[in-house]
């Protein structure tokens, strides 16, 4: 289908839509942390990083990860441990993103060779291994207590008790992980992939070994889950066992549905959304868990196309 | 270790087994004929429970009433869900069951947990198992609680029960053949759809039932489901997914090997389940029951 050569107009319609795209959200997140305080904002790149890291592995290879908090909650408590052990922030977050993806190896092999549903459902039992681990390792996750208080000394002259500019140094972060994640589906590699989750089978033929792709696809969405699961530990200052449940799993599913799969601005948008009612609804004093259930219901239900899905239609369409 | 501590091990193993081995069947029974993959099964086993336990504050049912009544009442509200929910999803990627019963999960444990809290005005509740089945009974080499050997007893015979009217009735002849070939059967004169909505009501009636069973053990509170349905799933994966003798068979033997793992070495209890999930999967990508899945 890619193959027929479109019409000029046409592409060049899309890169507009896509600058339009790149530059409204680029403008809201760049005045953002004056809307809404910062740490709020700065939740919204990380878990926005993370719905586009799954986006990767969901939308654009076809398979469900039910256990993405694996990667995010790992690289959370790796980021945490070594700030309480007084490495400098850059070395910390590194260091996180890498642990994500060095357990996202042996997870990756194990899993892609399985298909639709037994996928999710393997990812979501290797997660929970995580979440295990977190608890019973009580000498470098604190176990239930979690970790808090440790150190977040200042970079480059930057100053790190500031929300602010916590915020934007993650911004820069995001920028970096986002056009990761943008390139990696554009290119040739990105489009193999596709073919892959499209027709297997006539990738195959053709000459590609799907697993091979799906592997590399895992592992830079693992990564990047680790990148947006360090840029949280460092934007609030604690880690807790919430970041391996599999609540979280399937929370960062419910951001990129809501903001509409496959569209990569989509899932940030979702987080956004995702976030600010969970912000209503607490200090609003309403049950949390009753209107996110219903707002998920009635996304899959009715409104798979997402909010970023549904407009593209729609401009296509006009 | 002595063999005694052992043997009650095996014993508390076989319980927990009862439990997985009741839930993955309803999981399977589901999935082999709907493809659902009913995530929402362990929030419809704590509203057994939580039925079982509301049924006696409201009406003062007791705990044999309320064994049967309240796996009714689930298996009523899975007949609705199938019909009004999940029956929009048939046609799509299996995923989007999930995701939905996913959901409905949270829903249904946040509605019970404020239910809970204003109604009855706790968070958790203890059931007290029936006086005919309190105390222990000493089976000569171990004595152990009478409501546990029963859960195992009565587990064991339901599975069982199951188990023969799929594989050896006609009533399971049928169900397996709208599994096999929905047109077909359909050609023969026989209501698929309304078998389907059936069956996933006994499915998760199964849920229920193990959610009444496990009241007196675990104690009814909102989030009792959400560890529990995780282990079955691996469960499941072990088995192999729509396995019934599959996930009968893994439910007990995980249950016990995971009960005897922890006597052994405490640290792994929660997390040999899925050691043993990824071992399997290393040789066998389908479950030891399962049959490989075409490119579903």
């Amino acid at each position: 289908m890619t193959a027929l050569p479109r019409t000029t107009t046409r592409t060049d319609r899309q890169r507009l839509t896509r600058a339009a795209w790149l530059i409204g959200l680029g403008t809201v997140l760049l005045i953002l942390p004056r809307l809404i305080y910062p740490v709020l904002a700065l939740d919204i790149l990380a878990w926005g990083l993370f719905a586009v890291a799954f986006d990767l592995l969901f939308g654009f290879s076809g398979l469900l990860s039910f256990g993405h908090a694996a990667f995010w909650g790992t690289s959370a408590y790796v980021t945490a441990f070594l700030l309480g052990h007084g490495q400098s922030v850059p070395v910390a977050m590194l260091g996180g993103t890498a642990s994500a993806l060095l357990i996202a190896v042996p997870i990756a092999f194990l899993s892609v060779r399985s298909i639709g549903i037994y996928f999710s459902m393997i990812t979501l039992a290797f997660a929970q291994m995580i979440s295990f681990l977190a608890l019973q390792w009580t000498d470098v996750t604190g176990g239930e207590n979690g970790l808090q208080g440790f150190a977040r000394p200042g970079f480059l002259g930057l100053d790190f008790s500031d929300a602010l500019t916590r915020y934007y140094f993650c911004l820069v972060l995001f920028a970096v992980g986002f056009s990761v994640a943008y390139r990696t589906v554009r290119s040739p590699f990105g489009q193999a992939l596709q073919a892959v989750r499209d027709n297997e089978g006539r990738a195959q033929s053709i000459g590609y070994n799907p697993l091979r792709f799906k592997f590399t696809a895992f592992l830079i969405s693992a990564a990047l889950a680790g990148l947006a699961g360090s840029m949280y530990t460092f934007g609030h200052g604690v880690v807790s066992l919430e970041v391996v449940n599999w609540r979280t799993s399937g929370e960062v599913v419910m951001m990129t549905l809501l903001g509409g799969t496959t569209t990569l601005f989509g899932p940030v948008i979702g987080a956004g959304l995702v976030l600010l009612l969970r912000d209503v609804l607490t200090t609003a004093n309403l049950p949390v868990g009753i209107v996110t259930g219903l707002v998920f219901v009635l996304v899959v239900l009715f409104f798979r196309r997402g909010v970023v899905g549904t407009v593209q239609h729609w401009l296509r369409r006009s | 270790m002595n063999t005694q501590l052992l043997l009650i091990q095996v014993f508390n193993g076989l319980v927990n087994g009862a439990f997985y081995a009741l839930l993955s069947l309803g999981l399977a029974v589901i999935f082999g004929m709907l493809r659902i993959v009913n995530f929402m099964h362990g929030a419809l086993y704590m509203l057994g429970a939580f039925a079982a336990f509301a049924l006696g504050q409201a009406f003062g049912l007791g705990f044999w009433p309320s064994l049967i009544l309240a796996p009714v009442l689930v298996g009523l509200l899975g007949v609705v869900l199938e019909r009004t929910l999940l029956s929009r999803l048939y046609g799509l990627d299996p995923s989007y069951n999930l995701l939905l019963t996913f959901g409905l999960t949270l829903l249904t444990q946040d509605l019970v947990k404020q239910v809970m809290l204003s109604q009855y005005a706790v968070s958790s509740a203890p059931y007290t198992p029936p006086a005919a089945l309190a105390g222990v009974v000493n089976l000569g080499f171990v004595v152990f609680p009478k409501y546990r050997l029963f859960v195992i007893v009565l587990s064991l015979v339901i599975c069982l029960l199951t188990w023969l009217v799929i594989e050896k009735t006609r009533v399971g002849a049928i169900i397996r053949a709208s599994t096999e070939n929905p047109s077909v059967t359909r050609a023969f004169g026989i209501d698929v759809g309304k078998w389907v909505t059936g069956v996933f009501g006994v499915g998760v009636g199964l849920a229920g039932l193990a959610g009444v069973l496990a009241a007196p053990i675990y104690s009814v509170e909102p989030y009792m489901g959400a560890e529990l349905i995780i282990t079955t799933f691996a469960v499941v994966v072990i088995g192999g997914m729509g396995s019934i003798l599959g996930s009968i068979v893994t439910g007990f033997a995980v249950g016990v090997l995971a009960a005897v793992g922890a006597a052994l070495y405490p640290p792994i209890a929660n997390t040999l389940v899925f050691i043993l999930m990824a071992a399997v999967l290393l040789v066998r990508p389908s479950g030891l029951f399962g049959l490989p899945e075409g490119a579903r």
